[in-house]
């Protein structure tokens, strides 16, 4: 397991904040100052979204900040190009989020060893099948000691979870509700007796609950089920207010967190 | 070679099911039920049934003298236009129909480019009184009008996708987001053979009674089941899919797909994806794709809304990788002169996409004794107002 990830889980169990933004957006340069703020603030994980065209499993806000994104240039060699150094300056876990067709262009080995190289922890790509996952590309992201983080859904059948749990290992993404990304309805009564099936199964991987999670009251109800909330949309429109990014930052994670 | 479906859902390095975790129980269910529903005796029968009395099959294969005179061979017109609703795509929603109601579902989508299979769901939605959400791009809601005024009289909501370049592709995004959300009581009606294994599969199967039907017309009017070409035009490629389909194993039978050059290969504005495009992934399928060196899905171009789509049927990828079938393309202004040239020589108005499998009748190098059968996969009420323009009638 990677060690970034294995030790924030070993050293903070719980309540666990865990923030999404697309690279690119809101400018093409902000992807360093975006990181390191958040980790000044307290986030304990970073999921770098890398824009795509055509993102199946988004809603409305990270389809539009991916549009801006794209438009402003951003790409995976730019991205590469952006988080050179990185490590230098922080040692917060970073997460590489996108869709497989562009990784796939790259090259997915390529791709693999330049973040390896860079210090990244973990790859989520939601359309990469588990099946093709373990049979073509598995032994590729353990090479280069990338945690590949997959997503489960309340419809997802205990058989699978357990498949995905001994194929994986960094934490497993918990959607916790059949939509895409952005609603913010709250957490469904359904949606708790998911979690604690999930968490009665006794995974040997830890739980982050995603999707939906967009203010205080949300984050606190998903951190009594898991060991962390991932937020993206939310922070992805807080970044769009007026001020600079350094105030919208610090005043969305507080508010996430107070 | 094969060019059937394998048991993991490819043909050939093509196809399989690249959906997020989200949507793989529906994929899964579908997967593993679809074969045995639209095998059982019950479904045959209410399906045979329902192509025959309410969609008018067998259609006819018409012998087309003038046509044929011109071109100094034998054409014949699948006249799949003939269809109820005006285009092949009901064979499809037909039987996909059927099988969502075995599967308990409530509530019907679906994506559509040129309206075609949106007006062929609205339609089987109605006759099964079930509720039918039809996303369509913002761009073709207005070039097709007469389509979109027939969802709506057939009770269908249709809601413009305003995404992208605001056609097919984006209008599919938008399905399969709302299948994302609503993955229990929800079937998802795809209108061609794309989209996640097993949908090119069934949708194809649903689509091949177009050569069966081929097979035994031809026998019985020329002695032969086999035509030298059979031409289709390919957008997605369910027409194509249903025009090849048991023709795919016969190897003197030469397969011609025909895509949208649009304004021209190198112009920058085209749908020709066979050329245009490369190995890549879209709407959970690996498949031949339009895109940047990014891996950014690229706009399509066509004055054909069906056939304005960056990407094509796995089926059809592995077709034109392996050789087995051979795509040609025709831009905007020939289908247009074909469509005026069919109308004129045979008194019918073709839909435009159908138009560019006609258009490349005159290099196709046909011999005067051989037999070449068009796939006529719609009828051109959809397109008149672009006919009328273009060819200033509506001046006269």
């Amino acid at each position: 397991m990677n060690n970034r990830i294995k030790n924030l889980f070993a050293n903070k169990p719980k309540g666990l904040l865990s923030v999404y933004f697309t690279a690119g957006f809101p400018s093409l340069n902000d992807t360093e100052t975006v990181i390191l703020e958040l980790e000044k603030n307290g986030v304990d994980l970073i999921e770098v979204g890398m824009p795509f065209s055509d993102p199946l499993a988004d809603g409305p806000t990270i389809q539009q900040s991916s549009t801006v994104a794209l438009r402003n240039g951003m790409t995976i060699p730019k991205l590469f190009e952006q988080l050179q150094g990185i490590r230098q300056k922080t040692d917060i876990p970073l997460v590489l989020m996108g869709y497989l067709n562009p990784v796939m262009q790259y090259g997915v080995e390529r791709f693999c060893q330049k973040a390896g190289e860079i210090g990244i922890d973990g790859i989520i790509l939601p359309d990469l099948p588990l099946r093709e996952y373990v049979d073509e590309y598995k032994a590729i992201f353990e090479k280069y000691n990338l945690s590949k983080v997959f997503l489960i859904t309340p419809q997802t059948p205990e058989e699978r979870i357990r498949e995905i749990d001994s194929h994986t290992n960094g934490f497993i993404y918990m959607v916790s509700s059949a939509s895409t990304t952005g609603k913010t309805l709250g957490l469904a009564e359904q949606s708790q007796a998911y979690f604690q099936r999930v968490a009665s199964m006794k995974l040997q991987n830890p739980g982050v609950i995603g999707f939906g999670i967009h203010d205080n009251e949300t984050f606190a109800s998903a951190c009594n089920h898991a060991s962390g909330a991932i937020i993206g949309s939310a922070f992805v429109k807080a970044l769009q207010q007026e001020g600079s990014l350094q105030e919208n930052i610090s005043t969305f994670i507080k508010s996430i967190k107070h | 070679m094969s060019y059937h479906v394998n048991e993991k859902g490819f043909y050939g390095q093509f196809g399989g099911a690249y959906v997020p975790e989200m949507l793989y129980p529906n994929v899964e269910e579908l997967r593993q039920n679809y074969l045995r529903i639209i095998q059982e005796p019950d479904f045959q029968e209410e399906l045979q049934l329902l192509l025959k009395d309410y969609v008018g099959r067998p259609t006819p294969l018409y012998f087309a003298p003038r046509l044929s005179e011109k071109y100094n061979t034998k054409v014949y017109l699948k006249r799949e236009d003939l269809n109820h609703t005006g285009a092949h795509k009901i064979n499809n929603t037909i039987g996909q129909v059927l099988l969502a109601k075995r599967l308990g579902k409530k509530r019907i989508i679906a994506e559509t480019g040129a309206g075609q299979h949106g007006v062929a769901t609205a339609t089987v939605c109605a006759l099964m009184g079930l509720e039918c959400i039809v996303y369509m791009g913002e761009v073709d809601i207005e070039r097709q009008a007469p389509n979109v005024a027939r969802m709506k009289m057939l009770g269908a909501q249709v809601v413009p996708a305003t995404s992208g370049s605001k056609t097919l592709k984006d209008a599919t995004n938008e399905a399969i987001r709302d299948w994302i959300n609503n993955p229990e009581d929800t079937y998802y009606i795809i209108g061609s053979v794309v989209g996640p294994h097993p949908y090119p599969d069934m949708v194809a199967r649903f689509q091949a009674v177009i050569s069966e039907e081929m097979r035994a017309q031809l026998l019985e009017k020329e002695g032969t089941e086999n035509p030298k070409y059979v031409i289709a035009c390919v957008g997605g490629g369910s027409n194509a899919a249903g025009a090849f389909y048991h023709y795919l194993d016969e190897p003197n039978v030469e397969l011609i797909a025909v895509e949208a050059a649009g304004k021209g290969i190198d112009s920058g504005e085209s749908a020709a994806t066979s050329i245009l495009g490369k190995d890549g992934i879209i709407h959970g399928s690996r498949t031949l794709l339009m895109q940047t060196e990014d891996g950014q899905v690229t706009e399509p171009y066509s004055i054909s809304a069906g056939l304005d789509y960056p990407g094509v049927g796995p089926l059809h990828a592995h077709l034109f990788v392996s050789g087995r079938a051979k795509f040609m393309n025709a831009t905007d202004e020939e289908a247009l002169q074909a469509v005026l040239e069919l109308t004129r020589l045979e008194g019918i108005i073709p839909a435009l996409e159908s138009a560019h499998a006609l258009a490349v009748l005159n290099r196709l190098g046909a011999k005067p004794e051989e037999i070449v059968v068009i796939n006529l996969s719609g009828r051109g009420d959809k397109d008149l107002s672009t006919y009328l323009k273009h060819f200033h009638f509506d001046e006269q």
